[in-house]
């Protein structure tokens, strides 16, 4: 296994055996250590005795930064996003964040007509450097709480797209993104937080990472083949990488070597990873959060069948969320979200028909 | 002397700076009626006090944000009538290099970020800008400019708070022309000015006369002095009127004549004219001789802007992304 990640029982942290939250927390503390324009702004981020944002990455940044750079704000999303626009045209590097992914929506206008296209819209004359970054995925929340937006994101021209799935490569990616000169849509799924104490996230994956001592950066825009194989191609991201890699573990035992790719973006999207596997392969399985119809995986698809119709030796399966509202109860849920048996059931039938 | 000499110097200019914002706009209207410009115009006669008497307030390093209605900010502001005009005509050398139009004009460099066309959507990005100002440490403060339509939407309230709390160098001027759209201000808010919303997040909240250049201006000073100082934002209401309809193709029939008229009566150009002729400062015959200079400028930029090149086509993929 080529990745940095390994999935562990409830193991301790190393000394750089680091989880995501705290991956990303080193990520913001180093960046706005080097780069005095770097803000970050969110509700509940800086607040004495408060939780550090709602999965703790904020946690005790307020104390080496102030409150002049760590600006807790009111409930207020679309301005949370307007203001972050606005700073990042006049100069500043902002990093702003919604508590949930969800919350996004009450942004969109921000996100999708100012900082999505006042470059275009300008000929080019301003940029717009910020990062947004949001917790999606379902976890026992219910409907307003749990979604996966990365496809509405990756739908508006003008914003890139990063979603990592460890704490290496969120590490790595935040400081890219926060140096990026665009506007970044930064997704994180709640579940690979790992955060500690009160915002313990139940039913969490136990991620850690080594993460290194010395500075590095994660590009955005690569993909990374986190497995080998010759069968199958798995494309997943977020917490689904997780679930293709242990259905991969189980694959393996029946003798089907699956290739895992982590996307890690969806802009820009790393297509040349994926076609170079599904030519290597001939079959594509795409595994996401997201509901079906329209999720970044009919992208992938798509493109998969414009590029690489010739090179298949067999239907293009999509493992996706069904068409509803992520539910409550923890039985439909488990129902909702694509689960690691789903995947080896498809993945079997694909490669060994009966 | 020399203050009464620099006083009579503003009030030309800024006689001069409204006549321009009037007469672009009569001859992009006729631009438009003979279908020699692509694309939808609203426009913004009769509201030439407030976009003049606002911008000549500022310093050059401070910034301005805009509306659907931005030719007069534009044209306030000192961002170049030629480049503003190839842009009308959806030119390379326009101010967003065709990639902008009537609705997105601006330019960074004369301190006008590219107009937002959503009612409401600058609001938050004028506080933001503020905030880089202040963080930034430099002295300067933005003046953001949106009718009273867009003081009901959530923007206007979230952003303004947030400037209230953080004590940002932002002017809020809400250009109460008393119609959103066809929608008369009466009908969607029940307080009567604009200004008494202010109250809500702890900020001045200052109505005057939208259509007396010299009082816009005095007001904006203040409140630009405050906003420079670190005392934080103020919510400006300037009392106006548009002339044109909504946009291009409305006749304003929700608008009685007597209305109309009435207004008419009060147009901040007329207005200050009488006043500066009365005053000495404008001699018989000065006014025609500046409208006669500023056709000519007009002209120009017209010939200039039919004449300058077109994006290419494939232009269209370009400014998308940074890097």
């Amino acid at each position: 296994m080529s990745s940095p990640t390994k999935t562990t029982s409830n193991q301790p942290s190393q000394s750089r055996e680091m989880t995501m939250a705290e991956a990303l927390r080193e990520a913001l503390r180093e960046e706005m250590r080097r780069d005095e324009r770097v803000i970050l702004l969110g509700e509940d981020i800086g607040i004495e005795g408060g939780f550090g944002g709602a999965f703790t990455v904020t946690l005790g940044l307020s104390e080496e930064f102030g409150h002049e750079r760590i600006l807790d704000t009111p409930i207020s999303e679309a301005a949370i996003a307007g203001i972050a626009t606005g700073a990042a045209v006049g100069g500043l590097r902002p990093v702003a964040d919604v508590q949930y992914g969800d919350f996004l929506f009450l942004t969109m206008d921000q996100l999708a007509n100012n900082a999505a296209k006042l470059r275009y819209m300008s000929g080019g004359k301003l940029s717009v450097p910020m990062v947004f970054r949001a917790p999606v995925g379902a976890t026992t929340r219910g409907s307003q709480h749990g979604q996966s937006l990365e496809a509405f994101f990756m739908h508006v021209a003008g914003l890139k797209v990063a979603c990592p799935s460890n704490p290496y490569d969120g590490k790595g990616m935040l400081k890219s993104a926060i140096r990026d000169d665009n506007p970044v849509i930064f997704f994180e799924h709640k579940l690979l937080y790992g955060s500690k104490g009160a915002r313990k996230e139940k039913g969490g994956l136990q991620v850690v990472a080594h993460v290194p001592e010395e500075e590095y950066l994660v590009p955005l825009g690569e993909a990374k083949v986190v497995r080998p194989g010759r069968d199958v191609t798995l494309v997943a991201n977020l917490l689904m990488v997780h679930k293709s890699m242990q259905a991969a573990n189980l694959l393996a035992e029946k003798g089907i070597e699956a290739e895992v790719i982590d996307v890690r973006s969806l802009v820009p999207f790393d297509w040349a990873t994926v076609f170079d596997s599904v030519r290597k392969t001939g079959r594509l399985v795409v595994v996401e959060e997201d509901n079906l119809t329209g999720g970044w995986g009919a992208e992938v698809v798509a493109r998969v069948a414009d590029q690489c119709i010739g090179y298949l030796d067999g239907p293009i399966r999509r493992i996706a969320a069904p068409d509803t509202p992520v539910p409550f109860a923890p039985i439909m849920e488990n129902f909702y979200v694509p689960s690691v048996d789903r995947i080896v059931v498809t993945v079997t039938d694909l490669v060994a028909p009966h | 002397m020399k203050a009464q000499e620099s006083e009579k110097k503003l009030k030309l200019a800024m006689y001069r700076r409204m006549l321009l914002c009037r007469m672009f706009e009569e001859r992009v209207y006729y631009l438009f009626l003979e279908g020699r410009l692509p694309g939808t115009i609203h426009q913004s006669q009769g509201q030439e006090a407030t976009a003049v008497g606002v911008c000549s307030a500022l310093e050059p390093k401070d910034m301005v944000t805009s509306t659907h209605r931005p030719h007069s900010h534009a044209i306030a502001r000192g961002v170049p009538i030629d480049s503003l005009m190839a842009e009308l005509f959806a030119k390379l050398t326009g101010c967003c290099r065709g990639k902008g139009g009537s609705m997105h004009v601006g330019d960074v460099e004369a301190g006008m970020l590219p107009a937002i066309a959503i009612v409401g959507g600058a609001i938050p990005l004028a506080a933001g800008y503020a905030l880089a100002f202040k963080r930034l440490k430099q002295p300067n403060i933005v003046a953001c400019f949106f009718g009273e339509g867009a003081t009901n939407i959530g923007s206007f309230h979230e952003a303004i708070n947030m400037a209230a709390i953080w004590d940002l160098p932002v002017v809020f001027v809400c250009e109460n022309n008393r119609y959103a759209a066809s929608t008369a201000v009466e009908k969607v808010m029940k307080v009567k000015h604009v200004s008494e919303r202010a109250a809500a997040y702890g900020i001045p909240g200052v109505t005057v006369d939208g259509n007396d250049v010299e009082v816009v201006y005095g007001a904006m000073m203040e409140a630009g002095a405050r906003a420079r100082s670190g005392k934080g934002p103020t919510l400006l209401e300037l009392e106006t009127y548009r002339f044109a309809g909504h946009s291009r193709s409305d006749p304003g029939h929700y608008r009685t004549a007597e209305e109309v008229e009435a207004w008419k009566q009060r147009d901040p150009i007329q207005v200050f004219q009488t006043r500066l002729l009365n005053e000495g400062i404008l001699k018989p015959g000065d006014a025609e001789q500046i409208a006669s200079e500023i056709e000519q400028q007009l002209e120009a930029a017209i010939a200039q802007a039919e004449q300058d090149p077109s994006p290419e086509p494939e232009d269209c993929l370009t400014d998308v992304f940074a890097n």
